[in-house]
């Protein structure tokens, strides 16, 4: 019997404790000379903090992974120190965005804000008078329209490129692709070039949904087309092997496989619009009082709400922008959890 | 037991006769086939439509202006108080804000794609498992993040911070033409219009770049290493060749995104109809805010000619898209 020798498992590749107190320290101590450099020069504020902070830190770093390991590690330091810099810009604008959301947000929502509407009152009147409510039911009716209208054609086009494959698709493809990519500008200015410019019809929220629908057609069909690219094509085979024909498969294995995944394609299409602002202001005309028929007349929506509260430009004016904003992340972060839960829900199965 | 059942079920009597059989598709499906495609041209139909309306719409403009529609740096609208055509000629050229565009767009990369490229390469190569799908979704929040918001926020938050910025460039590198200014007026410049509109382009590039990241063969990375490389020199000589094309395409997808935004633009930005190429200045516009100023009071005419500037900007962006699609369809191709 000898004694079996077994090799101890190591990650040589782990930092050790000294390096990594190492790194901590330096930097604490780039904050602090930071923090020290702009309080005596003429540098003012938080933003050159943080970016003396950023410049001292992975300067040093690197120079000293470069006096230990050579000159390719100092060039790898600065690197990691600019992959974290780009994450770190790019998390300061959300953090920030969803914190004055939330901080300036509340400020002008009392008891009353959504039951009354802005028929008897100015923008710029004091904020315990007036409301959403207008707002709110236009959006609703925007959103429902334009779901009637473009969930169908976007879940035909997902099913006419990976169902029928049929002459075109590849075309069909790319133009979903570049038409998901037109500006929103451009949707309301064709509605109102086409259906209300000198035709004698005028505004309405109809007119809306239908520049809107636009918009969503091509996120719904990109999404839904994702979705149904992962249904197993034994699935389809099988349904066919049993004698359905292919509107049945369709209808009665492919569409029910993919049931949680086309929902997420909706919930994302709506995302997309509800806070449209630019084609709303071709074709709606933005009314103030509670309009509940969209089929006529000047319709209110949140956009717009914030839109007509941001022109006005009074400090009330900024209060009510603000909170018809949050209003819309609520919607908007409401819409992505359904959005996440529903692909999840497909993934577990 | 089971051979026994075998042997009840094997088939009786003369083997059947040869049938026809064929691939054309039954009545129902026929009609199921035909009602898919019809809703699959929709966007086809759709995206004609736009296109000819627009130029139906704005052609007489464009046949009177001919190519200084493009080029010229003049928009006059001339009318008289009760709304018909003034004695002056009325001279409409979107050459100015097309340029006013471009110039916003292109700041717009300039910062926000080194950001989103870097960002890419921390989710892709630094980021733990876990932090990376947080943050894969919040950069696909961003994504939907309202363009009235980034507007909103760009004037009340982003603007002091950016104006700061703006006043260090002009005091270090006033001597380089574009940062100069002839009177100190930093407030609603193409540049902070430009950095509210890198901020909106980030996640479309941060998220394309990912991807393409994210489709590096392993065994070439492994490769890398296994040579001594170290991750910077890995990116360098492996991912970065490879994902170059992505890249680009990605851009490209955020610069179709720039080029057409308007109300985060006419929201930020002081719109004033003149070829701005001091980007620290406030004064300038693009395209698509120039059509939502005009259009409150426009005439009947005037109203034509922002048809047409629309058309410009359709074909535009469409090109633009098209290209980067294009690019990153391929692009994706090769990694799969």
């Amino acid at each position: 019997m000898t004694p079996v020798n077994t090799a101890t498992p190591i990650k040589p590749w782990r930092p050790t404790r000294r390096e990594t107190s190492t790194q901590i320290a330096i930097v604490l101590l780039s904050a602090f000379a930071s923090f020290l450099l702009v309080a005596n020069t003429g540098f003012e504020g938080r933003l050159p903090q943080v970016i003396f902070f950023g410049i001292f830190a992975i300067a040093t770093l690197a120079i000293l992974s470069g006096v230990r390991r050579g000159k390719e590690a100092a060039k790898d330091s600065i690197m990691a120190g600019a992959a974290y810099t780009g994450i770190f810009a790019l998390l300061l604008p959300v953090v920030s965005i969803l914190w004055t959301v939330i901080s300036r947000g509340t400020n002008a929502i009392y008891t009353g804000y959504f039951t009354t509407d802005m028929a008897q009152d100015a923008f710029s009147s004091p904020l315990d008078a007036g409301g959403i409510k207008h707002a709110l039911i236009g959006t609703f009716w925007l959103i429902i329209i334009a779901l009637i209208i473009s969930v169908p054609l976007g879940i035909l086009t997902a099913l006419y490129l990976t169902e029928i494959k049929g002459p075109g698709s590849a075309l069909i493809r790319f133009l979903v692709q570049a038409m998901s990519g037109i500006p929103s500008i451009v949707a309301g200015l064709f509605i109102y070039s086409a259906l209300i410019s000198g035709t004698g019809r005028g505004f309405s929220g109809f007119m809306g949904a239908l520049a809107l629908s636009i918009l969503m057609i091509p996120t719904v069909a990109r999404t839904a087309e994702e979705v149904l690219k992962l249904v197993p094509p034994d699935l389809r085979e099988a349904g066919l092997a049993l004698g359905a024909t292919q509107w049945k498969t369709v209808a009665l294995v492919v569409i029910p496989a993919a049931k949680s995944g086309l929902v997420t394609a909706v919930i994302l299409g709506v995302a997309r619009i509800a806070g449209e602002t630019a084609p709303l202001l071709f074709t709606t005309g933005g009314a103030d009082d509670t309009n509940l028929n969209p089929m006529q007349d000047n319709m209110g929506s949140i956009p717009f709400y914030i839109w007509k509260a941001l022109i006005d430009g009074s400090p009330e004016a900024a209060a009510r922008a603000w909170a018809g904003i949050f209003i819309l992340m609520l919607a908007v972060l409401t819409l992505f959890a359904l959005a996440r839960y529903f692909s999840r829900a497909k993934k577990v199965k | 037991m089971d051979v026994t059942l075998l042997e009840a079920r094997a088939p009786q009597g003369p083997i059947p006769t040869p049938r026809a059989i064929e691939t054309k598709p039954r009545i129902s499906d026929q009609i199921f086939r035909s009602i898919v495609a019809l809703g699959g041209f929709s966007s086809l139909i759709i995206l004609g439509l736009i296109a000819s309306y627009l130029f139906f719409r704005g052609y007489s403009i464009m046949r009177t202006e001919g190519l200084s529609f493009i080029t010229g740096y003049q928009w006059v609208s001339s009318i008289n108080s009760d709304g018909t055509a003034g004695t002056e000629k009325s001279v409409y050229g979107v050459g100015a804000m097309l340029i006013g565009t471009l110039v916003t767009a292109a700041i717009a990369l300039t910062i926000g794609v080194p950001i989103s490229v870097f960002a890419a390469l921390y989710l892709t190569f630094f980021a733990p498992a876990r932090i990376k799908n947080f943050l894969v979704s919040v950069v696909d929040l961003m994504a939907a993040f309202p363009s009235i918001l980034f507007g909103l926020w760009g004037l009340y938050v982003l603007m002091e911070p950016g104006m700061y910025v703006a006043e260090l460039l002009n005091k270090y590198l006033g001597w380089i033409p574009i940062f100069s200014v002839p009177v100190p007026m930093f407030l609603r410049s193409p540049f902070i219009a430009g950095l509210v509109l890198a901020v909106m382009i980030i996640p479309i590039v941060t998220a394309i770049s990912r991807e393409i990241f994210s489709q590096t063969p392993l065994d070439r990375i492994q490769a890398a290493y296994a040579l001594g490389a170290s991750k910077w020199a890995m990116i360098k000589n492996v991912a970065f060749p490879y994902s170059y094309s992505g890249i680009v395409g990605g851009s490209m997808l955020g610069l179709g995104r720039a080029m057409g935004e308007t109300v985060a633009v006419f929201t930020v930005l002081n719109i004033l109809y003149q070829a701005n190429f001091k980007i620290l200045l406030g004064a300038g516009g693009n395209l698509a805010s120039h059509i939502i100023l005009k259009f409150g009071e426009a005439s009947e005419e005037e109203i034509k000619a922002l048809m047409a500037a629309g058309f410009v900007l359709f074909l535009m962006t469409l090109a633009v898209n098209m290209i980067a699609n294009a690019i990153v369809n391929k692009t994706g191709r090769r990694g799969r």
